[in-house]
């Protein structure tokens, strides 16, 4: 039953963010864009792929052992959205915005929270550090680029959205550390999530 | 044999990504719409619509009236301190090193405002005075008709945003239109020496 809350959740929140007086607002600035409604589709897709049905988690999870395919989905999905010709396109374009609100849940939230219970810890190292890498590569090239990178979207927006990149990645990489020093080893292991998706880590 | 499955889809997943990301980005070419839009024109021109423009003398003409011409166009508003400066101060110097083709009457150099509603043809004859622009070598133009902009705007891939201080910001670049009426070639608007080059060498061609 809360499984099925959850996946109403998940499916929900993708048909309020499209919204129009939602939608324009978090689309009117970079920053908003970037750091409020794609975090929040990829939620939307975490809480769906959080409560996949136990026949459709067991249907999936040979062909994504150690939840390595998962990470490549979400590696080339995140890094289709993360250039600025996108983020222009989905404001240019609604068949580019109706991709977005398709693909962000669907190949990066949902895939990374069915993958990561599965992830061994050098697979999450990877996918973190390929993550903190991004946040801070992006947000200095946004913060110095003299040139705007968004037709869409004006020049104080871009270094605005660098300052906040650089803080998210600030963040992680403090919660990361944290969990590294003072988390139980056995967490840092990755041995977390509920007890049918760990039986799936090693099997 | 246990991770064969995942290995097969992994490669699909990879392969699937990498198409992806190339489609995305023009074949790894652009990362950045401005690039994407470059690269786009320079392989498929697009042609440029017939529109009425009024000039700083307040004479109406049609873009077509232009046809078989070259026509170096740009994108100002008048009111502009920045960018607008920058790029009609670079057309100036391609009016000078474009004078031969100019003079043979085979080129013209064609600044569009984009904000008709404030650029009226004293305010154009102006700002073209200010950068010493002479017609016909050289004009500045209104769309008539707020539609037209729109064409225009999509036509040449000009992206304009309004400032909270009634300015605007938009991108800038200088547009070649060949004598067939299509725009072939988008050059940045920072170097005019190699703009003029490349349409030199597009008028020999």
């Amino acid at each position: 039953m809360r499984r099925a809350h959850t996946r109403l959740a998940g499916g929900l929140l993708p048909l309020l963010l499209a919204a129009p007086p939602l939608q324009r607002m978090l689309e009117a600035s970079m920053t908003a864009q970037m750091l409020a409604q794609i975090p929040l589709l990829v939620i939307a897709g975490m809480l769906l792929g959080n409560s996949l049905p136990e026949r459709v988690a067991n249907r999936i999870q040979p062909w994504n052992r150690g939840g390595a395919t998962g990470l490549i989905v979400v590696t080339f999905a995140s890094a289709c959205w993360m250039l600025p010709l996108s983020l222009d396109a989905a404001l240019a374009s609604p068949v580019a915005d109706f991709a977005k609100f398709l693909t962000v849940p669907l190949l990066i939230g949902l895939p990374l929270a069915a993958s990561w219970p599965r992830m061994s810890f050098v697979l999450r190292g990877v996918l973190l550090f390929e993550a903190l890498a991004t946040l801070f590569r992006m947000g200095w090239l946004y913060l110095i680029s003299p040139v705007r990178l968004c037709n869409s979207y004006g020049l104080s927006d871009q270094q605005r959205l660098g300052k906040w990149l650089l803080i998210a990645g600030t963040a992680l990489l403090l919660c990361i550390a944290w969990r590294l020093l003072w988390g139980r080893p056995k967490a840092a292991a990755g041995a977390v999530g509920p007890p049918g998706l760990r039986a799936g880590r090693h099997a | 044999m246990r991770f064969l499955r995942t290995a097969l889809a992994s490669v699909v997943a990879v392969a699937a990504g990498a198409v992806a990301l190339a489609f995305a980005t023009r074949g790894f070419t652009a990362f950045t719409t401005e690039t994407a839009r470059r690269v786009a024109v320079s392989r498929h021109p697009v042609p440029v619509p017939g529109v009425v423009l009024e000039n700083q003398a307040g004479t109406r003409f049609s873009l077509s009236a232009l046809r078989g011409k070259w026509v170096i166009v740009d994108f100002v508003y008048t009111r502009c301190q920045d960018q607008c400066a920058v790029l009609d101060a670079n057309f100036a110097r391609l009016e000078t090193m474009l004078a031969r083709p100019i003079a043979a009457d085979r080129l013209r150099l064609l600044s569009i405002s984009f904000d008709p509603g404030r650029d009226t043809p004293t305010e154009l004859a102006a700002y073209l005075a200010r950068f010493g622009g002479r017609s016909p070598g050289w004009q500045i133009a209104r769309p008539v008709d707020t539609a037209d902009l729109v064409r225009l705007e999509r036509a040449f891939g000009i992206a304009v945003i309004a400032d909270d201080d009634g300015g605007y910001t938009h991108n800038s670049a200088i547009l070649v239109v060949d004598p067939r009426e299509r725009l072939i070639e988008i050059l940045g608007w920072r170097d005019p020496e190699h703009a003029a080059r490349e349409i030199l060498r597009k008028l020999e061609g």
